[in-house]
């Protein structure tokens, strides 16, 4: 379903040259959760960047049902994206957008009615636990419930792949726990999970495929995983 | 579902525009100076127009006639004037008419007067007032009687003598119709720029937004369309807002220029223009604001 091929990418600013992700190769089939663990500037989130075409490899191609995701015209490209939940690191929330408006804009792109909106938007925040901010601006939330604003959008058009960057960094061990659980969850209703992460409690209870990356190449990949680094 | 994107857009570009008031606020001050400054420009014209056109208007020219002619000859000559395509109106001034305005003119003058009366007789001459369409004319109309078989009738053609004044006229409503171009030129240049780098400031704002929208998986139109509509609404309140202050100011301001311009009210103008006045201002505007939002996102729509 997902083929990353020779992923090379090397950032050409300053004065040497930074080596993000060296000949990575992995492919992920439909329905899998996977891991990807590593050290911080290990290449995670350049991988997601990759996949979600934000930025061009440097050699290699990654395919996404036989599509090279870096050939999709850009008239093309939202309707790829919109197959992707991504869940980004810095949350990148709208910040002149309320918690209700941020997770509804997704649907309000795709062209749901009203009454999909706001039925599925409110079902989602209350999920998440943001029911009672659905009206606040992210600059008035706490780290945590930015986090869990950026998983409910990531969640809340059914995508096919959610692509999950560190989503529990600001939780609490509550919530953290709860948000791997939606994920697993929503992974066991069909969804094909990517989660980026240095927490070593959640690989181990999850008990499925990690993919190790230092220093930008993978040094392991297994099927029933254990964070080790 | 063009309908409810249309909608959705509306929408969303009306709450940016009131949740960034401040934003919003110098956006539409900057453009209200900007729409100010083509109206004043399309004034400005206007009023120096009526300005050239009144001065024009006071241009003419005099033909004195010897003393011995009778107003019958002078008449003949008013008729062959008359049929000239460059003349546009002759009038008879008499001899005791030009002396009715004479004593008129001098009545306060005691010695004027006492020397007109010792004199016993009326010392001025018969004349005929011409007026031409266009000042260049007057050159064509002097030669035109210097070389026809009247010129034995005439004693003296006041011309020349204001030939110096009709060239300062011309000199002036040329630098006037000049400096008027250059001024709008330079003006609507630097209006424009600042309005432009406004919006695009706005919009630089934005950037981290646009790009999120972008990687969730927005259409480009879906992510221009909220900022075009804040162009448009920005500029709709800037034309609101000028068009108050130039209603009421040129209210106020109007008798006051009539005083130097007379017989031009720049309020009734206005009025008389409204519609004509609110398109330039339109187009100035909403115009502005749109050209500019769409330039300024261009940037960050790049795939």
């Amino acid at each position: 379903m997902i083929s990353f091929q020779n992923i090379t990418k090397v950032y050409k600013s300053g004065i040497s040259p930074i080596s993000a992700l060296e000949d990575v190769s992995f492919e992920i089939n439909q329905g899998e959760f996977v891991s990807i663990v590593g050290r911080s500037g290990a290449g995670k989130t350049t991988l997601f960047k990759l996949f979600l075409a934000e930025e061009k490899p440097t050699s290699g191609q990654i395919f996404y049902e036989g599509q090279d995701v870096h050939k999709i015209k850009s008239e093309q490209l939202p309707y790829f994206r919109r197959r992707i939940g991504a869940v980004f690191q810095d949350y990148k929330l709208l910040g002149t957008k309320t918690v209700h408006e941020n997770v509804a804009y997704i649907m309000e792109v795709m062209g749901a009615t009203e009454r999909e909106i706001n039925k599925d938007v409110t079902k989602v925040l209350e999920i998440t636990g943001l029911a009672e901010r659905a009206n606040n601006f992210p600059e008035e939330l706490s780290g945590g419930e930015r986090q869990r604003a950026a998983i409910a959008r990531a969640l809340i058009h059914r995508p096919d792949i959610i692509l999950a960057d560190e989503p529990t960094g600001n939780l609490d061990p509550f919530h953290t726990k709860e948000i791997i659980k939606l994920l697993d969850t929503i992974n066991q209703m069909g969804t094909t999970v990517l989660l980026a992460t240095h927490n070593k409690d959640i690989i181990n209870t999850l008990k499925k495929r990690v993919v190790t990356l230092e220093q930008g190449r993978i040094i392991r990949d297994e099927e029933r995983g254990k964070f080790a680094l | 579902m063009f309908l409810i994107s249309l909608k959705r857009i509306a929408k969303s570009g009306w709450k940016g525009f009131r949740r960034q008031g401040g934003l919003s606020f110098a956006t539409i001050f900057i453009m209200v100076l900007t729409i100010s400054l083509a109206t004043s420009m399309f004034l400005a014209q206007k009023t120096s127009q009526f300005l050239v056109a009144s001065l024009k208007e006071k241009v003419d020219m005099y033909i004195y006639f010897k003393q011995e002619l009778s107003s019958d000859d002078i008449l003949i000559v008013k008729d062959e004037l008359s049929k000239m395509p460059e003349v546009k109106e002759v009038l008879y001034v008499s001899r005791e008419e030009a002396l009715d305005k004479f004593t008129e003119r001098h009545k306060e003058d005691e010695a004027i007067m006492d020397s007109l009366e010792e004199l016993g007789r009326n010392p001025l001459l018969a004349s005929l007032n011409i007026k031409a369409w266009e000042a260049t004319q007057y050159a064509a109309i002097s030669s035109f009687i210097t070389d026809s078989p009247f010129n034995d009738l005439v004693a003296k053609v006041d011309y020349q003598q204001k030939k110096s004044a009709i060239d300062k006229i011309f000199s002036l409503t040329d630098s006037i119709n000049m400096a008027g171009i250059v001024f709008s030129i330079g003006f609507a240049l630097v209006a424009i720029l600042v309005a432009f780098n406004t919006v695009r400031l706005a919009i630089y704002n934005a950037r981290e937004e646009i790009e999120t929208m972008r990687l969730v998986g927005a259409a480009n139109w879906f992510i221009r369309g909220p900022f075009l509509f804040q162009g448009i609404l920005a500029g709709l309140f800037a034309v609101a807002v000028t068009m108050l202050i130039f209603g009421i100011g040129l209210y106020f301001l109007g008798p006051h220029l009539a005083i130097l311009i007379p017989g031009f009210n720049i309020f009734s103008y206005f009025i008389g223009n409204i519609l004509l006045i609110l398109l330039i201002q339109l187009v100035a505007g909403v115009g502005l604001g749109v050209i500019s939002s769409w330039i300024a996102i261009r940037k960050y729509l790049k795939a």
